[in-house]
């Protein structure tokens, strides 16, 4: 569990990146911080591992104050994955995903065949592992930089607008990785984004944030999505616009078990499953698994 | 032309490498330069590589370091030369003028070497840095494993001119007190003597070349590999013209749009 | 000190020939570098093969080619014009580099919007490329200017006065003003021509107040688009 208690990041041209924030984070979930550019979002993440120290406050993962560890030991037992993946371009693939496993002394043999094992987690054939990060598309250095962050095996993994620097169709690719990954693995994941959508795709819980990292609203998808709590809220998901508020359309007779729906626009949008003109119901689907079948990790506090 | 070709003859002829009582020899000077030389670099690389690296790393000192160089850049070898030359006194075991010419050679080799240190460490690309520290290395371990090879290519460079800065400055140092190269250029102008002018000029500047030469395959394949290797695709095109001076500039089209 | 101002016409004197051998090669050498550049930076055999011949002729210390040039124009040693010619060699040599870094960096997209809005090739060599281009040949030619200034010393070795000549006369009667004088003349040499290189570069690139290429970039894609 990673906990914020009234963490502010003063900086010293007076602009405050982060007033006053409190939040806990739950393990084994994930959860993003949404919000435009500026909000602070990413200097929260980057204060998790210690890349950014906070002017006041404190930050704890499983009830130990962080201030207290040393960074780089920190930053070794936390995967961290950023926009441009940030590989190192002298280092092959496979020397990339093992550089963690490197760092903390696993002999090389142990090291390289963890990293292969990494690779086909992320769906990659083990073949690229003797190619450079240049000759690689950028979906796929982006999933060497996720594996690279799982390779230690740590308990937090902390991505930061991961996706936003791919192509869109390589984007929903990687999204869908994200959540395969997690349901596999079941860490604890905090992630960064500006993208509404692609909040509430992943995050079990989402915090849209404000300048300052003022906390707009935090909550499920689904209750924010049910109950914007301000007209802030409302309009960075767009609850009136595009997708987000559908109708039925009148003027198109119901097909059997199917009513078409159209969004604001008047565009049809979907379907909605109607059998004998009753509507279905369903249940919104987990991110991550609830409950846990393995032996309790650090950051079940 | 013909003085040229006679410059040549003059320099393949057995005699003049060796010392004689009129003249100096090629062997002699030659070796004497490149002692000088090799010392002089060897200093100048053992001081300005540190503080090159500091300020390439922590960013801090640049200013005052582009200031010290551009001011050590201006002063003229000559003069600073003979003024160090008749400052320095003989120093017990070391002859006066020799440490002289080394301090001089290594001032004027500085701003290079400066200079190529931290531009080499100030174009990695400063994601990747982040990265590296975002996943656990120490500042050491990304200095010496990030920062240094990828920077490679200009520390080298660097080093580079260096050299030819100092053999320049040695060539120089001739007139003055050291028996180098330059001597038979200097003596040949004094004598009248055109022969022995371009021979020591064609001397030197195929020393000159010739280190040049070799620091240049050293630079080619000091460049780690993976670095120029290939063009990423399907990342969404940013407006970016060349960023590193050797680079020529994509043509716009888009790659994997 | 009184040394200095007894002997002033004659630090004048070598003063004035100082300038008159090193302004010359700073003009002529930028003016050309600035063609042979830019060839460079679009045409890669010109690359080549340019850059590799002024390599060459950089990699040569100065006395080599002061002594080198007169041999192959066939002047006499003792014509300043060869000190001259040389040093213009070297300024290019610099130079060249610079200019070829500075145009290829120029961004591709705004060159292509350039085109697109209709501006013919020497247009937007002018409008666009250059004013571009120019904050970085305004870095290399104050390294230039620099670089000459110091290097005209040198002359003095070959019998052509100059400032360097100072120096020579001074160490062999061992008398440190006149080395001192030489010295510092010559650094007032070059910081004068600083400041002015520096003043024109304000005045012809007024955006360029920082050399942020950025705002540049945007005010020439401004202008290409006003």
């Amino acid at each position: 569990m990673i906990e914020f208690k009234s963490v502010s990041k003063l900086y010293p041209d007076g602009t405050h990146a982060v007033d006053d924030f409190s939040v806990v984070i739950p393990s084994r979930k994930t959860t993003v911080f949404v919000g435009s550019s500026g909000c602070g979002k990413t200097t929260l993440l980057r204060m998790i591992n210690r890349m950014v120290d906070p002017t006041a406050g404190v930050i704890e993962i499983d009830g130990d104050d962080i201030a207290a560890t040393e960074p780089v030991h920190l930053r070794r037992g936390i995967g961290y994955v950023m926009q441009n993946s940030g590989l190192l371009p002298h280092r092959t693939v496979l020397d990339n995903v093992a550089t963690v496993l490197f760092l903390t002394k696993v002999p090389k043999p142990q090291a390289y065949e963890r990293a292969n094992e990494l690779l086909d987690t992320v769906g990659l054939d083990r073949a690229l592992g003797k190619r450079y990060p240049g000759e690689l598309s950028g979906g796929q250095q982006q999933r060497v930089g996720v594996a690279r962050g799982l390779a230690a095996n740590p308990n937090i993994l902390l991505m930061d607008e991961p996706f936003g620097a791919v192509d869109p169709i390589v984007r929903v690719d990687l999204q869908h990785e994200t959540q395969r990954l997690q349901k596999e693995l079941d860490k604890t994941i905090v992630f960064v984004t500006h993208d509404i959508d692609e909040a509430f795709l992943l995050g079990d819980q989402v915090l849209i944030l404000e300048k300052g990292a003022k906390i707009a609203q935090q909550g499920t998808p689904e209750e924010i999505l049910a109950n914007p709590a301000s007209d802030f809220v409302a309009n960075f998901i767009g609850a009136d616009r595009g997708k987000r508020r559908l109708t039925v359309d009148a003027n198109v007779k119901p097909n059997g078990n199917d009513l078409v729906l159209i969004d604001a626009g008047g565009y049809a949008a979907g379907v909605i499953s109607a059998p004998e003109g009753k509507l279905a119901v369903g249940t919104a689907s987990p991110k991550s698994r609830s409950v846990s079948n393995k032996t309790s990790q650090a950051g079940d506090a | 032309m013909n003085l040229i070709l006679q410059g040549f003859a003059w320099i393949f002829d057995g005699s003049h490498w060796v010392t004689t009582s009129t003249s100096a020899g090629i062997g002699p000077a030659l070796v004497q330069h490149l002692i000088l030389t090799g010392i002089s670099l060897v200093i100048t690389a053992i001081i300005g590589l540190p503080i090159g690296f500091y300020i390439g790393h922590f960013g801090k000192g640049r200013s005052a370091a582009i200031l010290t160089s551009n001011a050590l850049r201006a002063l003229p070898s000559v003069g600073l030369l003979t003024v160090l030359i008749l400052a320095i006194p003989f120093i017990k075991g070391i002859p006066g003028s020799y440490l002289a010419d080394v301090i001089v050679f290594v001032l004027l080799g500085l701003p290079s070497m400066l200079a190529g240190a931290y531009a080499g460490l100030e174009s990695v690309d400063r994601q990747t840095i982040d990265a590296a520290r975002a996943i656990g290395m120490t500042e050491w371990q990304i200095l010496t494993k990030v920062e240094i090879p990828l920077g490679a290519q200009l520390i080298l460079g660097g080093i580079r001119s260096t050299t030819l800065q100092i053999v320049a400055t040695v060539t120089i140092a001739s007139f003055l007190t050291q028996v180098t190269l330059g001597t038979f250029i200097i003596d040949g102008l004094n004598q009248n003597n055109y022969v022995k002018m371009i021979g020591g000029a064609i001397l030197v500047a195929a020393l000159a070349l010739l280190l040049d030469g070799i620091l240049a395959l050293v630079q080619r394949f000091a460049s780690p590999r993976g670095v120029s290797r290939g063009t990423t695709k399907d990342k969404r095109n940013t407006a970016r013209g060349a960023t590193h001076a050797s680079t020529q500039p994509r043509t716009p089209i888009t790659e994997g749009n | 000190m009184e040394w200095v101002w007894e002997n002033f016409s004659t630090i004048w004197g070598y003063t004035l020939d100082h300038i008159g051998l090193s302004v010359p090669p700073i003009i002529v050498g930028f003016v050309l570098s600035i063609p042979l550049g830019y060839w460079t930076s679009k045409s890669r055999v010109a690359r080549s093969v340019l850059l590799t011949i002024f390599s060459i002729f950089y990699t040569l210390p100065a006395l080599v080619l002061f002594v080198l040039v007169p041999v192959a124009l066939g002047l006499s040693i003792l014509d300043p014009n060869n000190v001259i010619v040389a040093l213009t060699i070297y300024a290019i040599a610099i130079m060249i580099r610079t200019a070829n870094d500075a145009f290829a960096s120029v961004s591709p997209d705004v060159r292509e919007s350039a085109r697109a809005v209709g501006y013919s090739a020497v247009q937007r060599f002018f409008r666009v490329e250059l004013p571009l281009a120019g904050p970085v040949l305004l870095a290399g030619i104050r390294v230039v200017s620099v670089s000459t200034v110091s290097l005209a010393t040198i002359g003095g070795f070959i019998g052509i006065p100059s400032l360097g000549s100072l120096f020579l006369t001074g160490f062999q009667i061992q008398f440190f003003p006149e080395i001192w004088s030489g010295i510092i003349a010559v650094l007032i040499i070059a910081g004068v021509f600083d400041l002015i290189l520096v003043g024109l570069g304000r005045l012809l690139l007024p955006w360029n107040r920082r050399a942020s290429r950025r705002r540049a970039a945007r005010m020439a894609a401004q202008a290409v688009t006003a």
